[in-house]
């Protein structure tokens, strides 16, 4: 250890923890989480902020789910359905999905980096206050706008929201209004976080963290957020289109002044697919953390990681119309993007098989966090599966806007990202509280959310490849498609259960959950070196790594990890000579 | 190994690149990416205007204009070099005229829509053509605006005396974003006057 300043796990700051906080009346406490510019703070608000947006779009979802358990069923009307659909949507992407996995790159990248804050302390804290200001907005057309009848005025255009729809004559009102601002709005702060994030982490590592000694965590995060600088920004560019169509009578989207309805589509599309990828670079960046401190392996073939990320990304954002393969292409249109979208299957193969990799061999520890990042395995892997065959353009055109295809990505979307997600609250919920979330009821939340899942997304299969579309109000009893349905909406409301024991776990556990220590994992990142929950200024000395586990250094002296800098790319630093 | 695993950083200069610089290149990613998305929008419905105005009536070539914040690009490289170089007169010349070329270039462009307006009554909702029209172009100005508002916030830091030598890197981190305005206008430019009309 010698002439290395990083503090020995529990060695520092377990006596001062937070002494600053908790101090004052509740206004004063209030007002500090509001004009808190450190990213700890603002990475738990994401966190807690999505968490409220997962509970109201849940909500939504048992809804639709009622709506669907019994044919020619009328629990609520036509109109309220479709906004109830738009909104569980937009809510569930725009203000659960994007936020959740913000909060974890706010406090994870500064601690991981051993650094004190995020570049721009600042614009985090405005990002959030956009991101934070867009979902009010999108949930004041409830109430705001001129009201129609059922729910209000809330957007019902679905949330791919395709024109001519969205248009004065077809969408009165404000609703498409309201969905379009919130999303601008919003949009502003995924660009800022992306700037941000990148800027984190190119540019404020400590000593001797070479881009290619930092954890996977912080790389995940980079191309995330190049993902979001060049999928996030058209979105907000074609709903600047669609607002001044809307307000100002344009006629990008109006084919009776010789403009295209579809170009919204392909608009749509060029940021909706990369924005699956955004979701799921940190549900990768989660399992690469999760997976090898529970395998006791150092994860496998981190520069194929690397590599495989970056060829993802890239990947991504040429694959936008095998969303439009019904609204009719050229041959070699077609073709194209069956093939792009095939490829991407190549390097995401490539990171399950470094996760399984990495788990072969290894000393497993299936706690909780573990059992979440297993879970995502099986299930993303199930999910790029039916991905690939719902690329297959003639396949496509039988299956497109069915069932199947609501069931696919709602299994990237819960069972990959949720999942991921998920185990990383299980996992960073001691560094981030001080206190141990409890592993019974964890394994509880775990296997009713399994179970749960399977039951809903498994079988919602089925009436897709049986013919009945998505966004569909109600359906005939001689469809045979009632059981089906009746056992997605059990499957619904167990993962319903399965959501309502985390929250009550995270209540209980803050409050009276076993005290965590700084490293309860034996974990080998930075962020585990300081005390839990960190103080503000995080690490009282700077830390100077020499490896991509520090950790690991400090508890096994004599069997330190090798330097494997020399002929890697790395920015300044020279490597130990 | 033993060597390598307890030698510490070598090198006591631990260099990172600027937060500033990759912030905003960062911001210009983004940016670019906007903008494509309305130069494509501006592409794809070249001639698919049913009716009312058309570019090749109503829309002259804006030369000039475009010589003006091109050469704010030049202007704004002598401001820079003359601040390393502490020449803060030589700075607040430079930085002034940068900012009298940009405003020129957008009074060209009010003229330019004033008359659209009132001669050729054309405005954002006559057609197709004037929604892409004003929104590309519009989008572009208002860049020039923002960028006009925080040059002018230095000159007066200049002038007051407030901006020091250590705000050199800063400086050159909002010329950066100029730069981009202005080769902006070139794309701008080439669509809309060049290939549109």
């Amino acid at each position: 250890m010698a002439g290395s300043s990083i503090p020995v796990p529990g060695g520092l700051g377990a006596t001062e923890v937070a002494a600053a906080e908790a101090e004052g009346t509740w206004l004063e406490v209030l007002h500090s989480w509001i004009v808190t510019v450190d990213h700890k703070k603002l990475g738990i608000m994401y966190v807690l902020y999505a968490m409220l947006f997962l509970v109201i779009g849940g909500i939504e979802a048992i809804i639709i789910r009622i709506q669907l358990f019994f044919p020619d069923n009328h629990f609520v009307s036509a109109e309220t359905f479709n906004r109830i659909f738009t909104m569980h949507g937009t809510t569930m992407i725009f203000f659960v999905a994007m936020p959740i996995t913000f909060g974890f790159g706010n406090y994870l990248l500064p601690l991981m980096l051993g650094v004190r804050d995020m570049a721009f302390p600042r614009l985090n804290a405005f990002a959030f206050w956009m991101s934070a200001f867009g979902g009010l907005l999108l949930y004041y057309s409830f109430i705001g706008g001129v009201g129609l009848q059922g729910a209000g005025s809330a957007p019902d255009v679905g949330w791919w929201a395709y024109s001519p729809l969205t248009s004065r004559a077809f969408s009165r009102g404000h609703s498409t209004d309201y969905w379009a601002i919130s999303l601008i709005v919003s949009g502003f702060g995924s660009i800022g976080v992306g700037i941000n994030f990148i800027a984190t982490a190119f540019c404020t590592r400590c000593k001797g963290m070479t881009l290619f000694r930092m954890p996977l965590l912080p790389w995940l995060y980079v191309v995330q957020s190049f993902l979001i600088l060049l999928a996030v920004s058209p979105l907000t560019a074609a709903q600047v289109m669609l607002t001044i169509d809307r307000y100002l009578g344009g006629h990008f989207f109006d084919t009776q002044a010789g403009g295209s309805a579809l170009i919204w589509a392909h608009f749509f599309w060029i940021f909706g697919h990369p924005e699956v990828y955004v979701l799921i670079m940190p549900s990768f960046a989660v399992l690469n953390e999760v997976v090898p401190v529970f395998s006791r392996k150092a994860i496998f073939g981190y520069p194929a990681m690397v590599a495989a990320s970056v060829a993802i990304a890239f990947v991504s954002l040429g694959v936008w119309a095998h969303h439009m393969f019904t609204i009719g292409m050229t041959s070699v249109g077609n073709a194209f993007f069956v093939l792009s979208t095939m490829v991407v299957g190549i390097p995401t193969g490539i990171k399950i098989f470094n996760w399984i990799a990495t788990m072969w061999g290894g000393k497993i520890r299936y706690a909780t966090a573990m059992l979440f990042c297993v879970g995502f395995l099986v299930q993303f892997l199930i999910a790029g599966l039916t991905g690939i065959i719902l690329s297959i353009a003639p396949f496509n055109w039988q299956l497109h806007n069915s069932y199947f295809v609501i069931a696919h990505f709602h299994y990237v979307i819960v069972g990959g990202i949720l999942f991921a997600m998920f185990g990383g609250i299980y996992y960073w919920f001691p560094k981030v509280t001080g206190r141990m979330l409890d592993e019974r009821l964890g394994k509880w939340n775990f296997w009713l959310f399994v179970i749960g899942f399977h039951l809903c997304f498994d079988v919602m299969h089925v009436p897709g490849v049986l013919g009945m579309p998505r966004s569909i109000y109600t359906y005939e009893a001689d469809r045979g498609w009632t059981t089906l349905n009746q056992i997605v909406s059990v499957g619904a409301a167990i993962q319903g259960i399965a959501i309502a024991i985390l929250v009550y776990n995270i209540i209980r556990s803050c409050l009276k959950g076993a005290v965590a220590g700084p490293d309860p994992w034996d974990a080998w990142t930075l962020e585990w070196t300081t005390s839990s929950p960190p103080p503000p200024y995080n690490f009282a000395i700077e830390p100077v790594v020499h490896s991509r586990r520090p950790l690991w250094d400090l508890k096994h002296p004599n069997d330190p990890d090798e330097p494997l800098e020399e002929g890697m790319i790395h920015s300044g630093g020279k490597s130990p000579s | 190994m033993s060597h390598a695993v307890h030698g510490h950083v070598s090198d006591p200069e631990w260099r990172l690149p600027s937060r500033g610089r990759v912030g905003m290149f960062s911001l210009i990613v983004a940016e670019s990416a906007i903008f494509v998305i309305f130069v494509v929008a501006y592409v794809y419905n070249i001639g698919r205007s049913t009716y009312g105005p058309q570019p090749r009536q109503v829309l002259e070539l804006p030369i000039l204009n475009t010589i003006f914040l091109l050469s704010s690009s030049f202007t704004i490289v002598m401001a820079e070099r003359a601040l390393v170089k502490r020449a803060m007169a030589a700075f607040k010349a430079w930085w002034a005229l940068t900012i009298v070329l940009g405003a020129i270039f957008l009074l060209g462009t009010g003229r330019e829509w004033s008359k659209l307006i009132n001669v050729d009554h054309l405005t954002i909702s006559t057609n197709l053509f004037g929604t892409t029209f004003y929104s590309l172009v519009g989008l572009h100005a208002s860049h020039v605006i923002v960028g006009l508002i925080m040059l002018t916030t230095v000159l007066i830091f200049a002038l007051t005396g407030a901006l020091k030598p250590e705000h050199t890197e800063k400086v050159e981190v909002l010329a950066i974003y100029w730069h981009f305005v202005d080769w902006v206008w070139v794309v701008v430019f080439t669509v809309v006057y060049v290939i549109g009309r």
